[in-house]
């Protein structure tokens, strides 16, 4: 039986992130579901993401103190399906719209994160 | 008469419509507000309490809160809902009381909605949990999803933070002609754009009221709103359209449900933007506005930034938008979409005092809920 956010915590765990397929439509899916979006295709299979992507949109969360102030993004990945994420090793106010970044699992609060970083 | 336009348009009618407790309501209960608001209601309708079949409510902390209003009230309701769609509940309420109406199921719907969290902190525990997928990412809940579609429009419509900062001084100028507004004191773009920022694009002043208040409006069939002591306002339309439920899976950042629920609705009214008299869109956050008159076709899509500039939805300007302060300055516990439908039935009802817009004839009610999620709008008519 299928479970979709275990199975892909799982994976990210062991340094992958991982995307579904379906095998009848080729659409991915990204969050990990029981089927696929509007067709509701079962026959999805896990598939390395490539990890490239772009970022659709952006805030910046601000702090009292301006350092603890952190960025917030929806990238739009270069499969298709878009997420919320963050982008590192980049200034909190120099994110852009349109900026092509890759993804990084990290270890946050000493669990798995997936990131993204400047391509 | 026209064909029904799968809604029983003109056919029902809002004959009651009150507010209680707006800004600060200390000392009671959410549904001790809703009952107050039921009964103020009930008396401008001139109709009986033991007369109301059918119950609609959104509890702000209790998932049974049709269950909860029904027994306070000594109701045996024929039907009770308590939907979850946010702030854009009550505007799915109409069409469903319509509906109801209509088919003879009821006879006589309360709408009715209380909360205080500025008076009584809002349990720990709320009735809603953050996406696992967007959680670790510390979002604002739910500021920072309508700041990213905010960061989108200005992207790709060259919006600027000084026409969202309009929205706010647009609704702050309304509010200071309504006695019942709770924010009233002057506000300029400057202290828009200068207050502390919060998610960018959006400041403090981006953001909508938190505080205290309750409404409620009854709906009947047409035929026997002619009976009431006040003029009907008629029902026109009513649409819904829900797209998703967090930011991440909007389908297009810059497109709002309301392009499907707003044309909608005035399909079935038999009528178009062009014949609005008075707005009410659903203002959590100043971008939404924007958002809606896009989508509802107030203007081209895109073009809403600048739609709003100059004070042209400010008392005086070209569209009379949130004439009562909207959610920015008049009122906003949390679900504010009840407040847009009494704000239309007091014009339309020619109620509104110094913020009157003359000769209003027809309005439109758009209610929001979620982060952009659920959108449903209704069209109104004085009858």
């Amino acid at each position: 039986m299928l479970q979709p956010e275990a199975e892909w915590r799982a994976h990210l765990a062991e340094g992958r992130f991982m995307l579904q397929r379906s095998r009848s439509t080729g659409g991915y899916v990204f969050y990990p579901r029981v089927a696929e979006p509007l067709t509701g295709a079962e026959d999805l299979e896990w598939v390395e993401a490539s990890g490239r992507g772009t970022v659709a949109a952006v805030t910046v969360v601000r702090k009292k103190d301006p350092a603890d102030s952190y960025n917030v993004v929806l990238v739009d990945l270069a499969e298709g399906p878009r997420m919320m994420s963050r982008v590192d090793d980049i200034g909190v106010d120099e994110v852009k719209i349109g900026m092509a970044v890759s993804a990084r699992i990290i270890a946050e609060r000493d669990q798995p994160l997936l990131v993204f970083v400047p391509a | 008469m026209s064909a029904p336009r799968g809604f029983p348009s003109g056919k029902t009618a809002i004959v009651g419509a009150a507010t209680f407790g707006i800004g600060k309501c200390p000392g009671i209960s959410p549904v001790d507000m809703a009952a107050r608001a039921s009964l103020l209601a009930l008396a401008d309708a001139g109709i009986a309490l033991s007369e109301v079949d059918a119950i609609y409510t959104s509890a702000p902390y209790e998932a049974l809160g049709g269950l909860e209003l029904a027994e306070y009230l000594g109701l045996t309701p024929k039907v009770t809902d308590c939907n979850r769609t946010g702030g854009s509940a009550f505007e799915v309420y109409v069409q469903q009381a319509a509906l109801a109406l209509e088919a003879g199921l009821i006879d006589c719907a309360l709408i009715a909605y209380g909360a205080n969290p500025a008076s009584n902190p809002p349990p720990t525990v709320g009735m809603t949990r953050q996406s696992s997928w967007e959680a670790p990412y510390r979002p604002l809940a739910p500021l920072s999803s309508y700041a990213l579609a905010a960061s989108h429009h200005m992207h790709v419509y060259g919006t600027t933070r000084e026409q969202l900062a309009e929205v706010a001084v647009a609704a702050r100028r309304w509010a200071q002609l309504n006695p019942e507004a709770a924010v009233r004191d002057p506000l300029t773009i400057a202290d828009v754009l200068g207050a502390r920022m919060v998610s960018d694009p959006l400041t403090v002043r981006d953001c909508c009221l938190y505080n205290d208040g309750a409404a409620a409006v009854v709906m009947v069939r047409a035929d026997r709103a002619r009976d009431c002591p006040r003029r009907p306002v008629k029902v026109l339309g009513g649409a819904h359209a829900v797209t998703h439920r967090e930011i991440s899976s909007m389908p297009d950042l810059g497109v709002t449900g309301a392009a499907i629920s707003g044309p909608a609705a005035f399909a079935q009214a038999g009528i178009g933007p062009g014949d609005i008299d008075v707005v009410m869109v659903y203002d959590a956050f100043t971008i939404t506005p924007i958002l809606f008159l896009e989508d509802l076709g107030f203007c081209p899509k895109g073009e809403g930034g600048r739609f709003v500039a100059g004070g042209a939805i400010a008392p005086g300007g070209r569209l009379a938008v949130n004439t009562n302060g909207g959610g920015l300055s008049c009122v906003h516990p949390g679900m504010y979409g009840l407040f847009l439908l009494v704000e239309a039935v007091r014009q339309l009802r020619g109620e509104a005092g110094e913020r009157q817009v003359q000769g209003a004839e027809l309005a439109l009610a758009h209610g929001n809920g979620g982060v952009l999620s659920s959108e449903a709008t209704v069209v109104l008519a004085r009858g």
